[in-house]
């Protein structure tokens, strides 16, 4: 018989974790569905984020350093960003492959330089109070059951950010020039869109998203030059299992990927749960290769 | 004479594979210039490297007053070309309106608030069809009103210089004389110059006043359509 408080509280899980691996991955499917490129430093814009978080938190006192953290975090991730497509990507832009490496290198230049700054051991911020509790359930059938306010405020931004971005292309001026160079390069230059500051602006926001979530990580555990590292590689799969570069496919994918992780570890062990992920996404891609949405971009047909 | 575009010496290249050879073209302005000739002699890649998304191997391209050769595309359109590619390249996830409202963008740095008067009356005005289906998607129109989509979305940058590759190619008949019938008022009412691909000798002898022969990619024959006949070229066309 299967225990419901813990079901639930493992689905909750699923959705918290779905929520850090989506904020995660949109940077890289934003910009992989317009540029084809893959950034192999946008870990470390997890990592940048929760530095920035931590650093914002011995600056600014009190209960407001966490919402003066998220901007923060979202500009300095975006400004490295910048700096980044700017000097790597687009002098690479033809060549994928050395795109590959150079952003590799990128990587380890940013881990490095963590590490000389902030030292090789994490350091972590302290949940505002009014994140530090939990909302458990004491009576009735799902009586156990513990809500921690930080995972909750997790998904609370994924659902800020993911409505707020498909609003801001679904609505915007800019959103429809991003939608004109993601679907026909060509053409949109050829109607007057500068694609190349569309791409520029497009990797800045991916970044950004990226140091946001840099921030969300904070408050789970302590941040370290290596961070980013653990959250790349779900994020590439979910990319990949999403139809890579659609918004809609990620966060599908996302949440796929979390529930799964999650429910099997009410049976496995945490190694084991990934393995099965893993396996998983191998199987699915089998039956369904051009993953959950399939897009047609320029990306992909050339 | 003022010309609006002069091609001097173009030449342009896929990869390792010339395509164009020193191409000489001037087209006055407020002239229409038609661009004939067999499948495969680089109709297509001409009007791509004037429109910039072909890079000219050599030569220049002059286009209003100022050389555009190393100009990107984006650049040309905002100098006022405007392009109606082959295939159309409708955006086919974006409504009729925002396929419009994309050609706006054309309008940047021409006086401020442009862009945020939206799309002008005259494109639907031209086109009262593209006013019906305002809200569907560009993926799901027949090919008549894709390619009246593809013209409006050019006309919403009011180019001074319109590049159209083949407009009524694959289009039912009754079409072809609606958008035929645009694009003599785009002439006439607006004053946009214009550069065609054109198949039919007919109706590019009655549109255009002046013709080019490509031949394997070079100029054959140039002149004017009002002194000279159809018949006379017509051995350079034909198969």
């Amino acid at each position: 018989m299967l225990d419901l408080p813990l079901l639930i509280g493992q689905v909750f899980n699923g959705f918290s974790v779905a929520s850090l691996v989506v904020l995660a991955a949109l940077g890289l499917a934003l910009s992989f569905g317009l540029m084809r490129v893959i950034n192999m430093a946008h870990g470390e814009m997890l990592m940048l984020g929760g530095y920035l978080a931590y650093l914002t938190f011995l600056v600014v006192p009190g209960p407001l350093a966490l919402l003066v953290a998220m901007p923060v975090a979202f500009v300095g991730a975006a400004a490295v960003g910048a700096v980044i497509e700017v000097s790597v990507i687009h002098r690479l832009s033809s060549r994928p492959l050395d795109t590959l490496l150079a952003t590799w290198g990128t990587s380890l230049i940013l881990q490095q330089g963590a590490r000389d700054v902030f030292g090789p051991i994490g350091v972590s911020v302290t949940a505002p109070d009014w994140l530090n509790h939990s909302f458990a359930i004491a009576s009735g059938p799902l009586a156990g059951l513990s809500l921690p306010a930080t995972r909750l405020f997790i998904l609370l931004v994924a659902v800020v950010v993911l409505a707020a971005l498909g609003l801001f292309i679904a609505k915007s001026r800019i959103g429809l020039l991003v939608r004109a160079v993601n679907q026909d390069r060509m053409m949109a230059a050829a109607s007057g869109i500068n694609v190349r500051q569309v791409d520029l602006a497009v990797f800045c926001l991916g970044s950004g998203i990226a140091g946001l979530a840099g921030v969300v990580l904070a408050l789970l555990g302590p941040v370290t030059p290596s961070v980013g590292q653990s959250y790349i590689v779900p994020a590439f799969l979910v990319v990949i299992l999403g139809g890579l570069g659609s918004m809609v496919g990620t966060t599908i994918a996302a949440l796929i990927l979390g529930l799964v992780s999650a429910l099997s570890q009410i049976f496995l062990d945490v190694s084991m749960s990934q393995v099965l992920v893993l396996v998983f996404v191998i199987v699915f891609l089998q039956f369904r290769p051009q993953g959950v949405i399939a897009v047609r971009s320029r990306a992909l047909e050339e | 004479m003022d010309n609006l575009l002069t091609l001097d010496k173009v030449s342009a290249a896929y990869g390792q594979s010339q395509v164009l050879w020193d191409i000489e073209l001037n087209v006055p302005k407020g002239g229409a210039l038609a661009l004939i000739g067999r499948n495969g002699v680089g109709k297509t890649t001409l009007l791509r490297t004037i429109m910039g998304v072909q890079r000219a191997t050599a030569g220049t391209i002059r286009f209003d007053g100022a050389e555009v050769t190393r100009h990107g595309p984006h650049e040309r359109a905002r100098a006022g070309i405007g392009f109606v590619p082959q295939g159309r390249h409708i955006f086919s996830h974006m409504t009729v309106e925002e396929n419009l409202a994309s050609g706006l963008s054309a309008l940047k740095g021409r006086g401020k608030g442009m862009i945020s008067q939206g799309i002008p009356d005259h494109i639907y005005d031209l086109f009262p069809k593209l006013a019906q289906i305002k809200a569907r998607k560009g993926g799901v129109l027949s090919g008549g009103e894709q390619q009246q989509l593809a013209i409006g979305r050019a006309l919403a940058g009011q180019p001074k210089l319109l590049l159209l590759d083949e407009p009524t190619e694959g289009i039912q008949p009754n079409v072809v004389q609606q958008i035929e019938a645009a694009l003599r008022r785009v002439r006439e009412e607006l004053g946009v110059t214009i550069v065609i691909v054109e198949q039919y000798l007919d109706f590019a002898w009655s549109f255009a006043d002046s013709y080019c022969v490509l031949l394997r990619g070079r100029t054959e024959r140039q002149g004017s359509t009002r002194t000279e006949s159809a018949s006379e070229v017509a051995h350079l066309v034909n198969v």
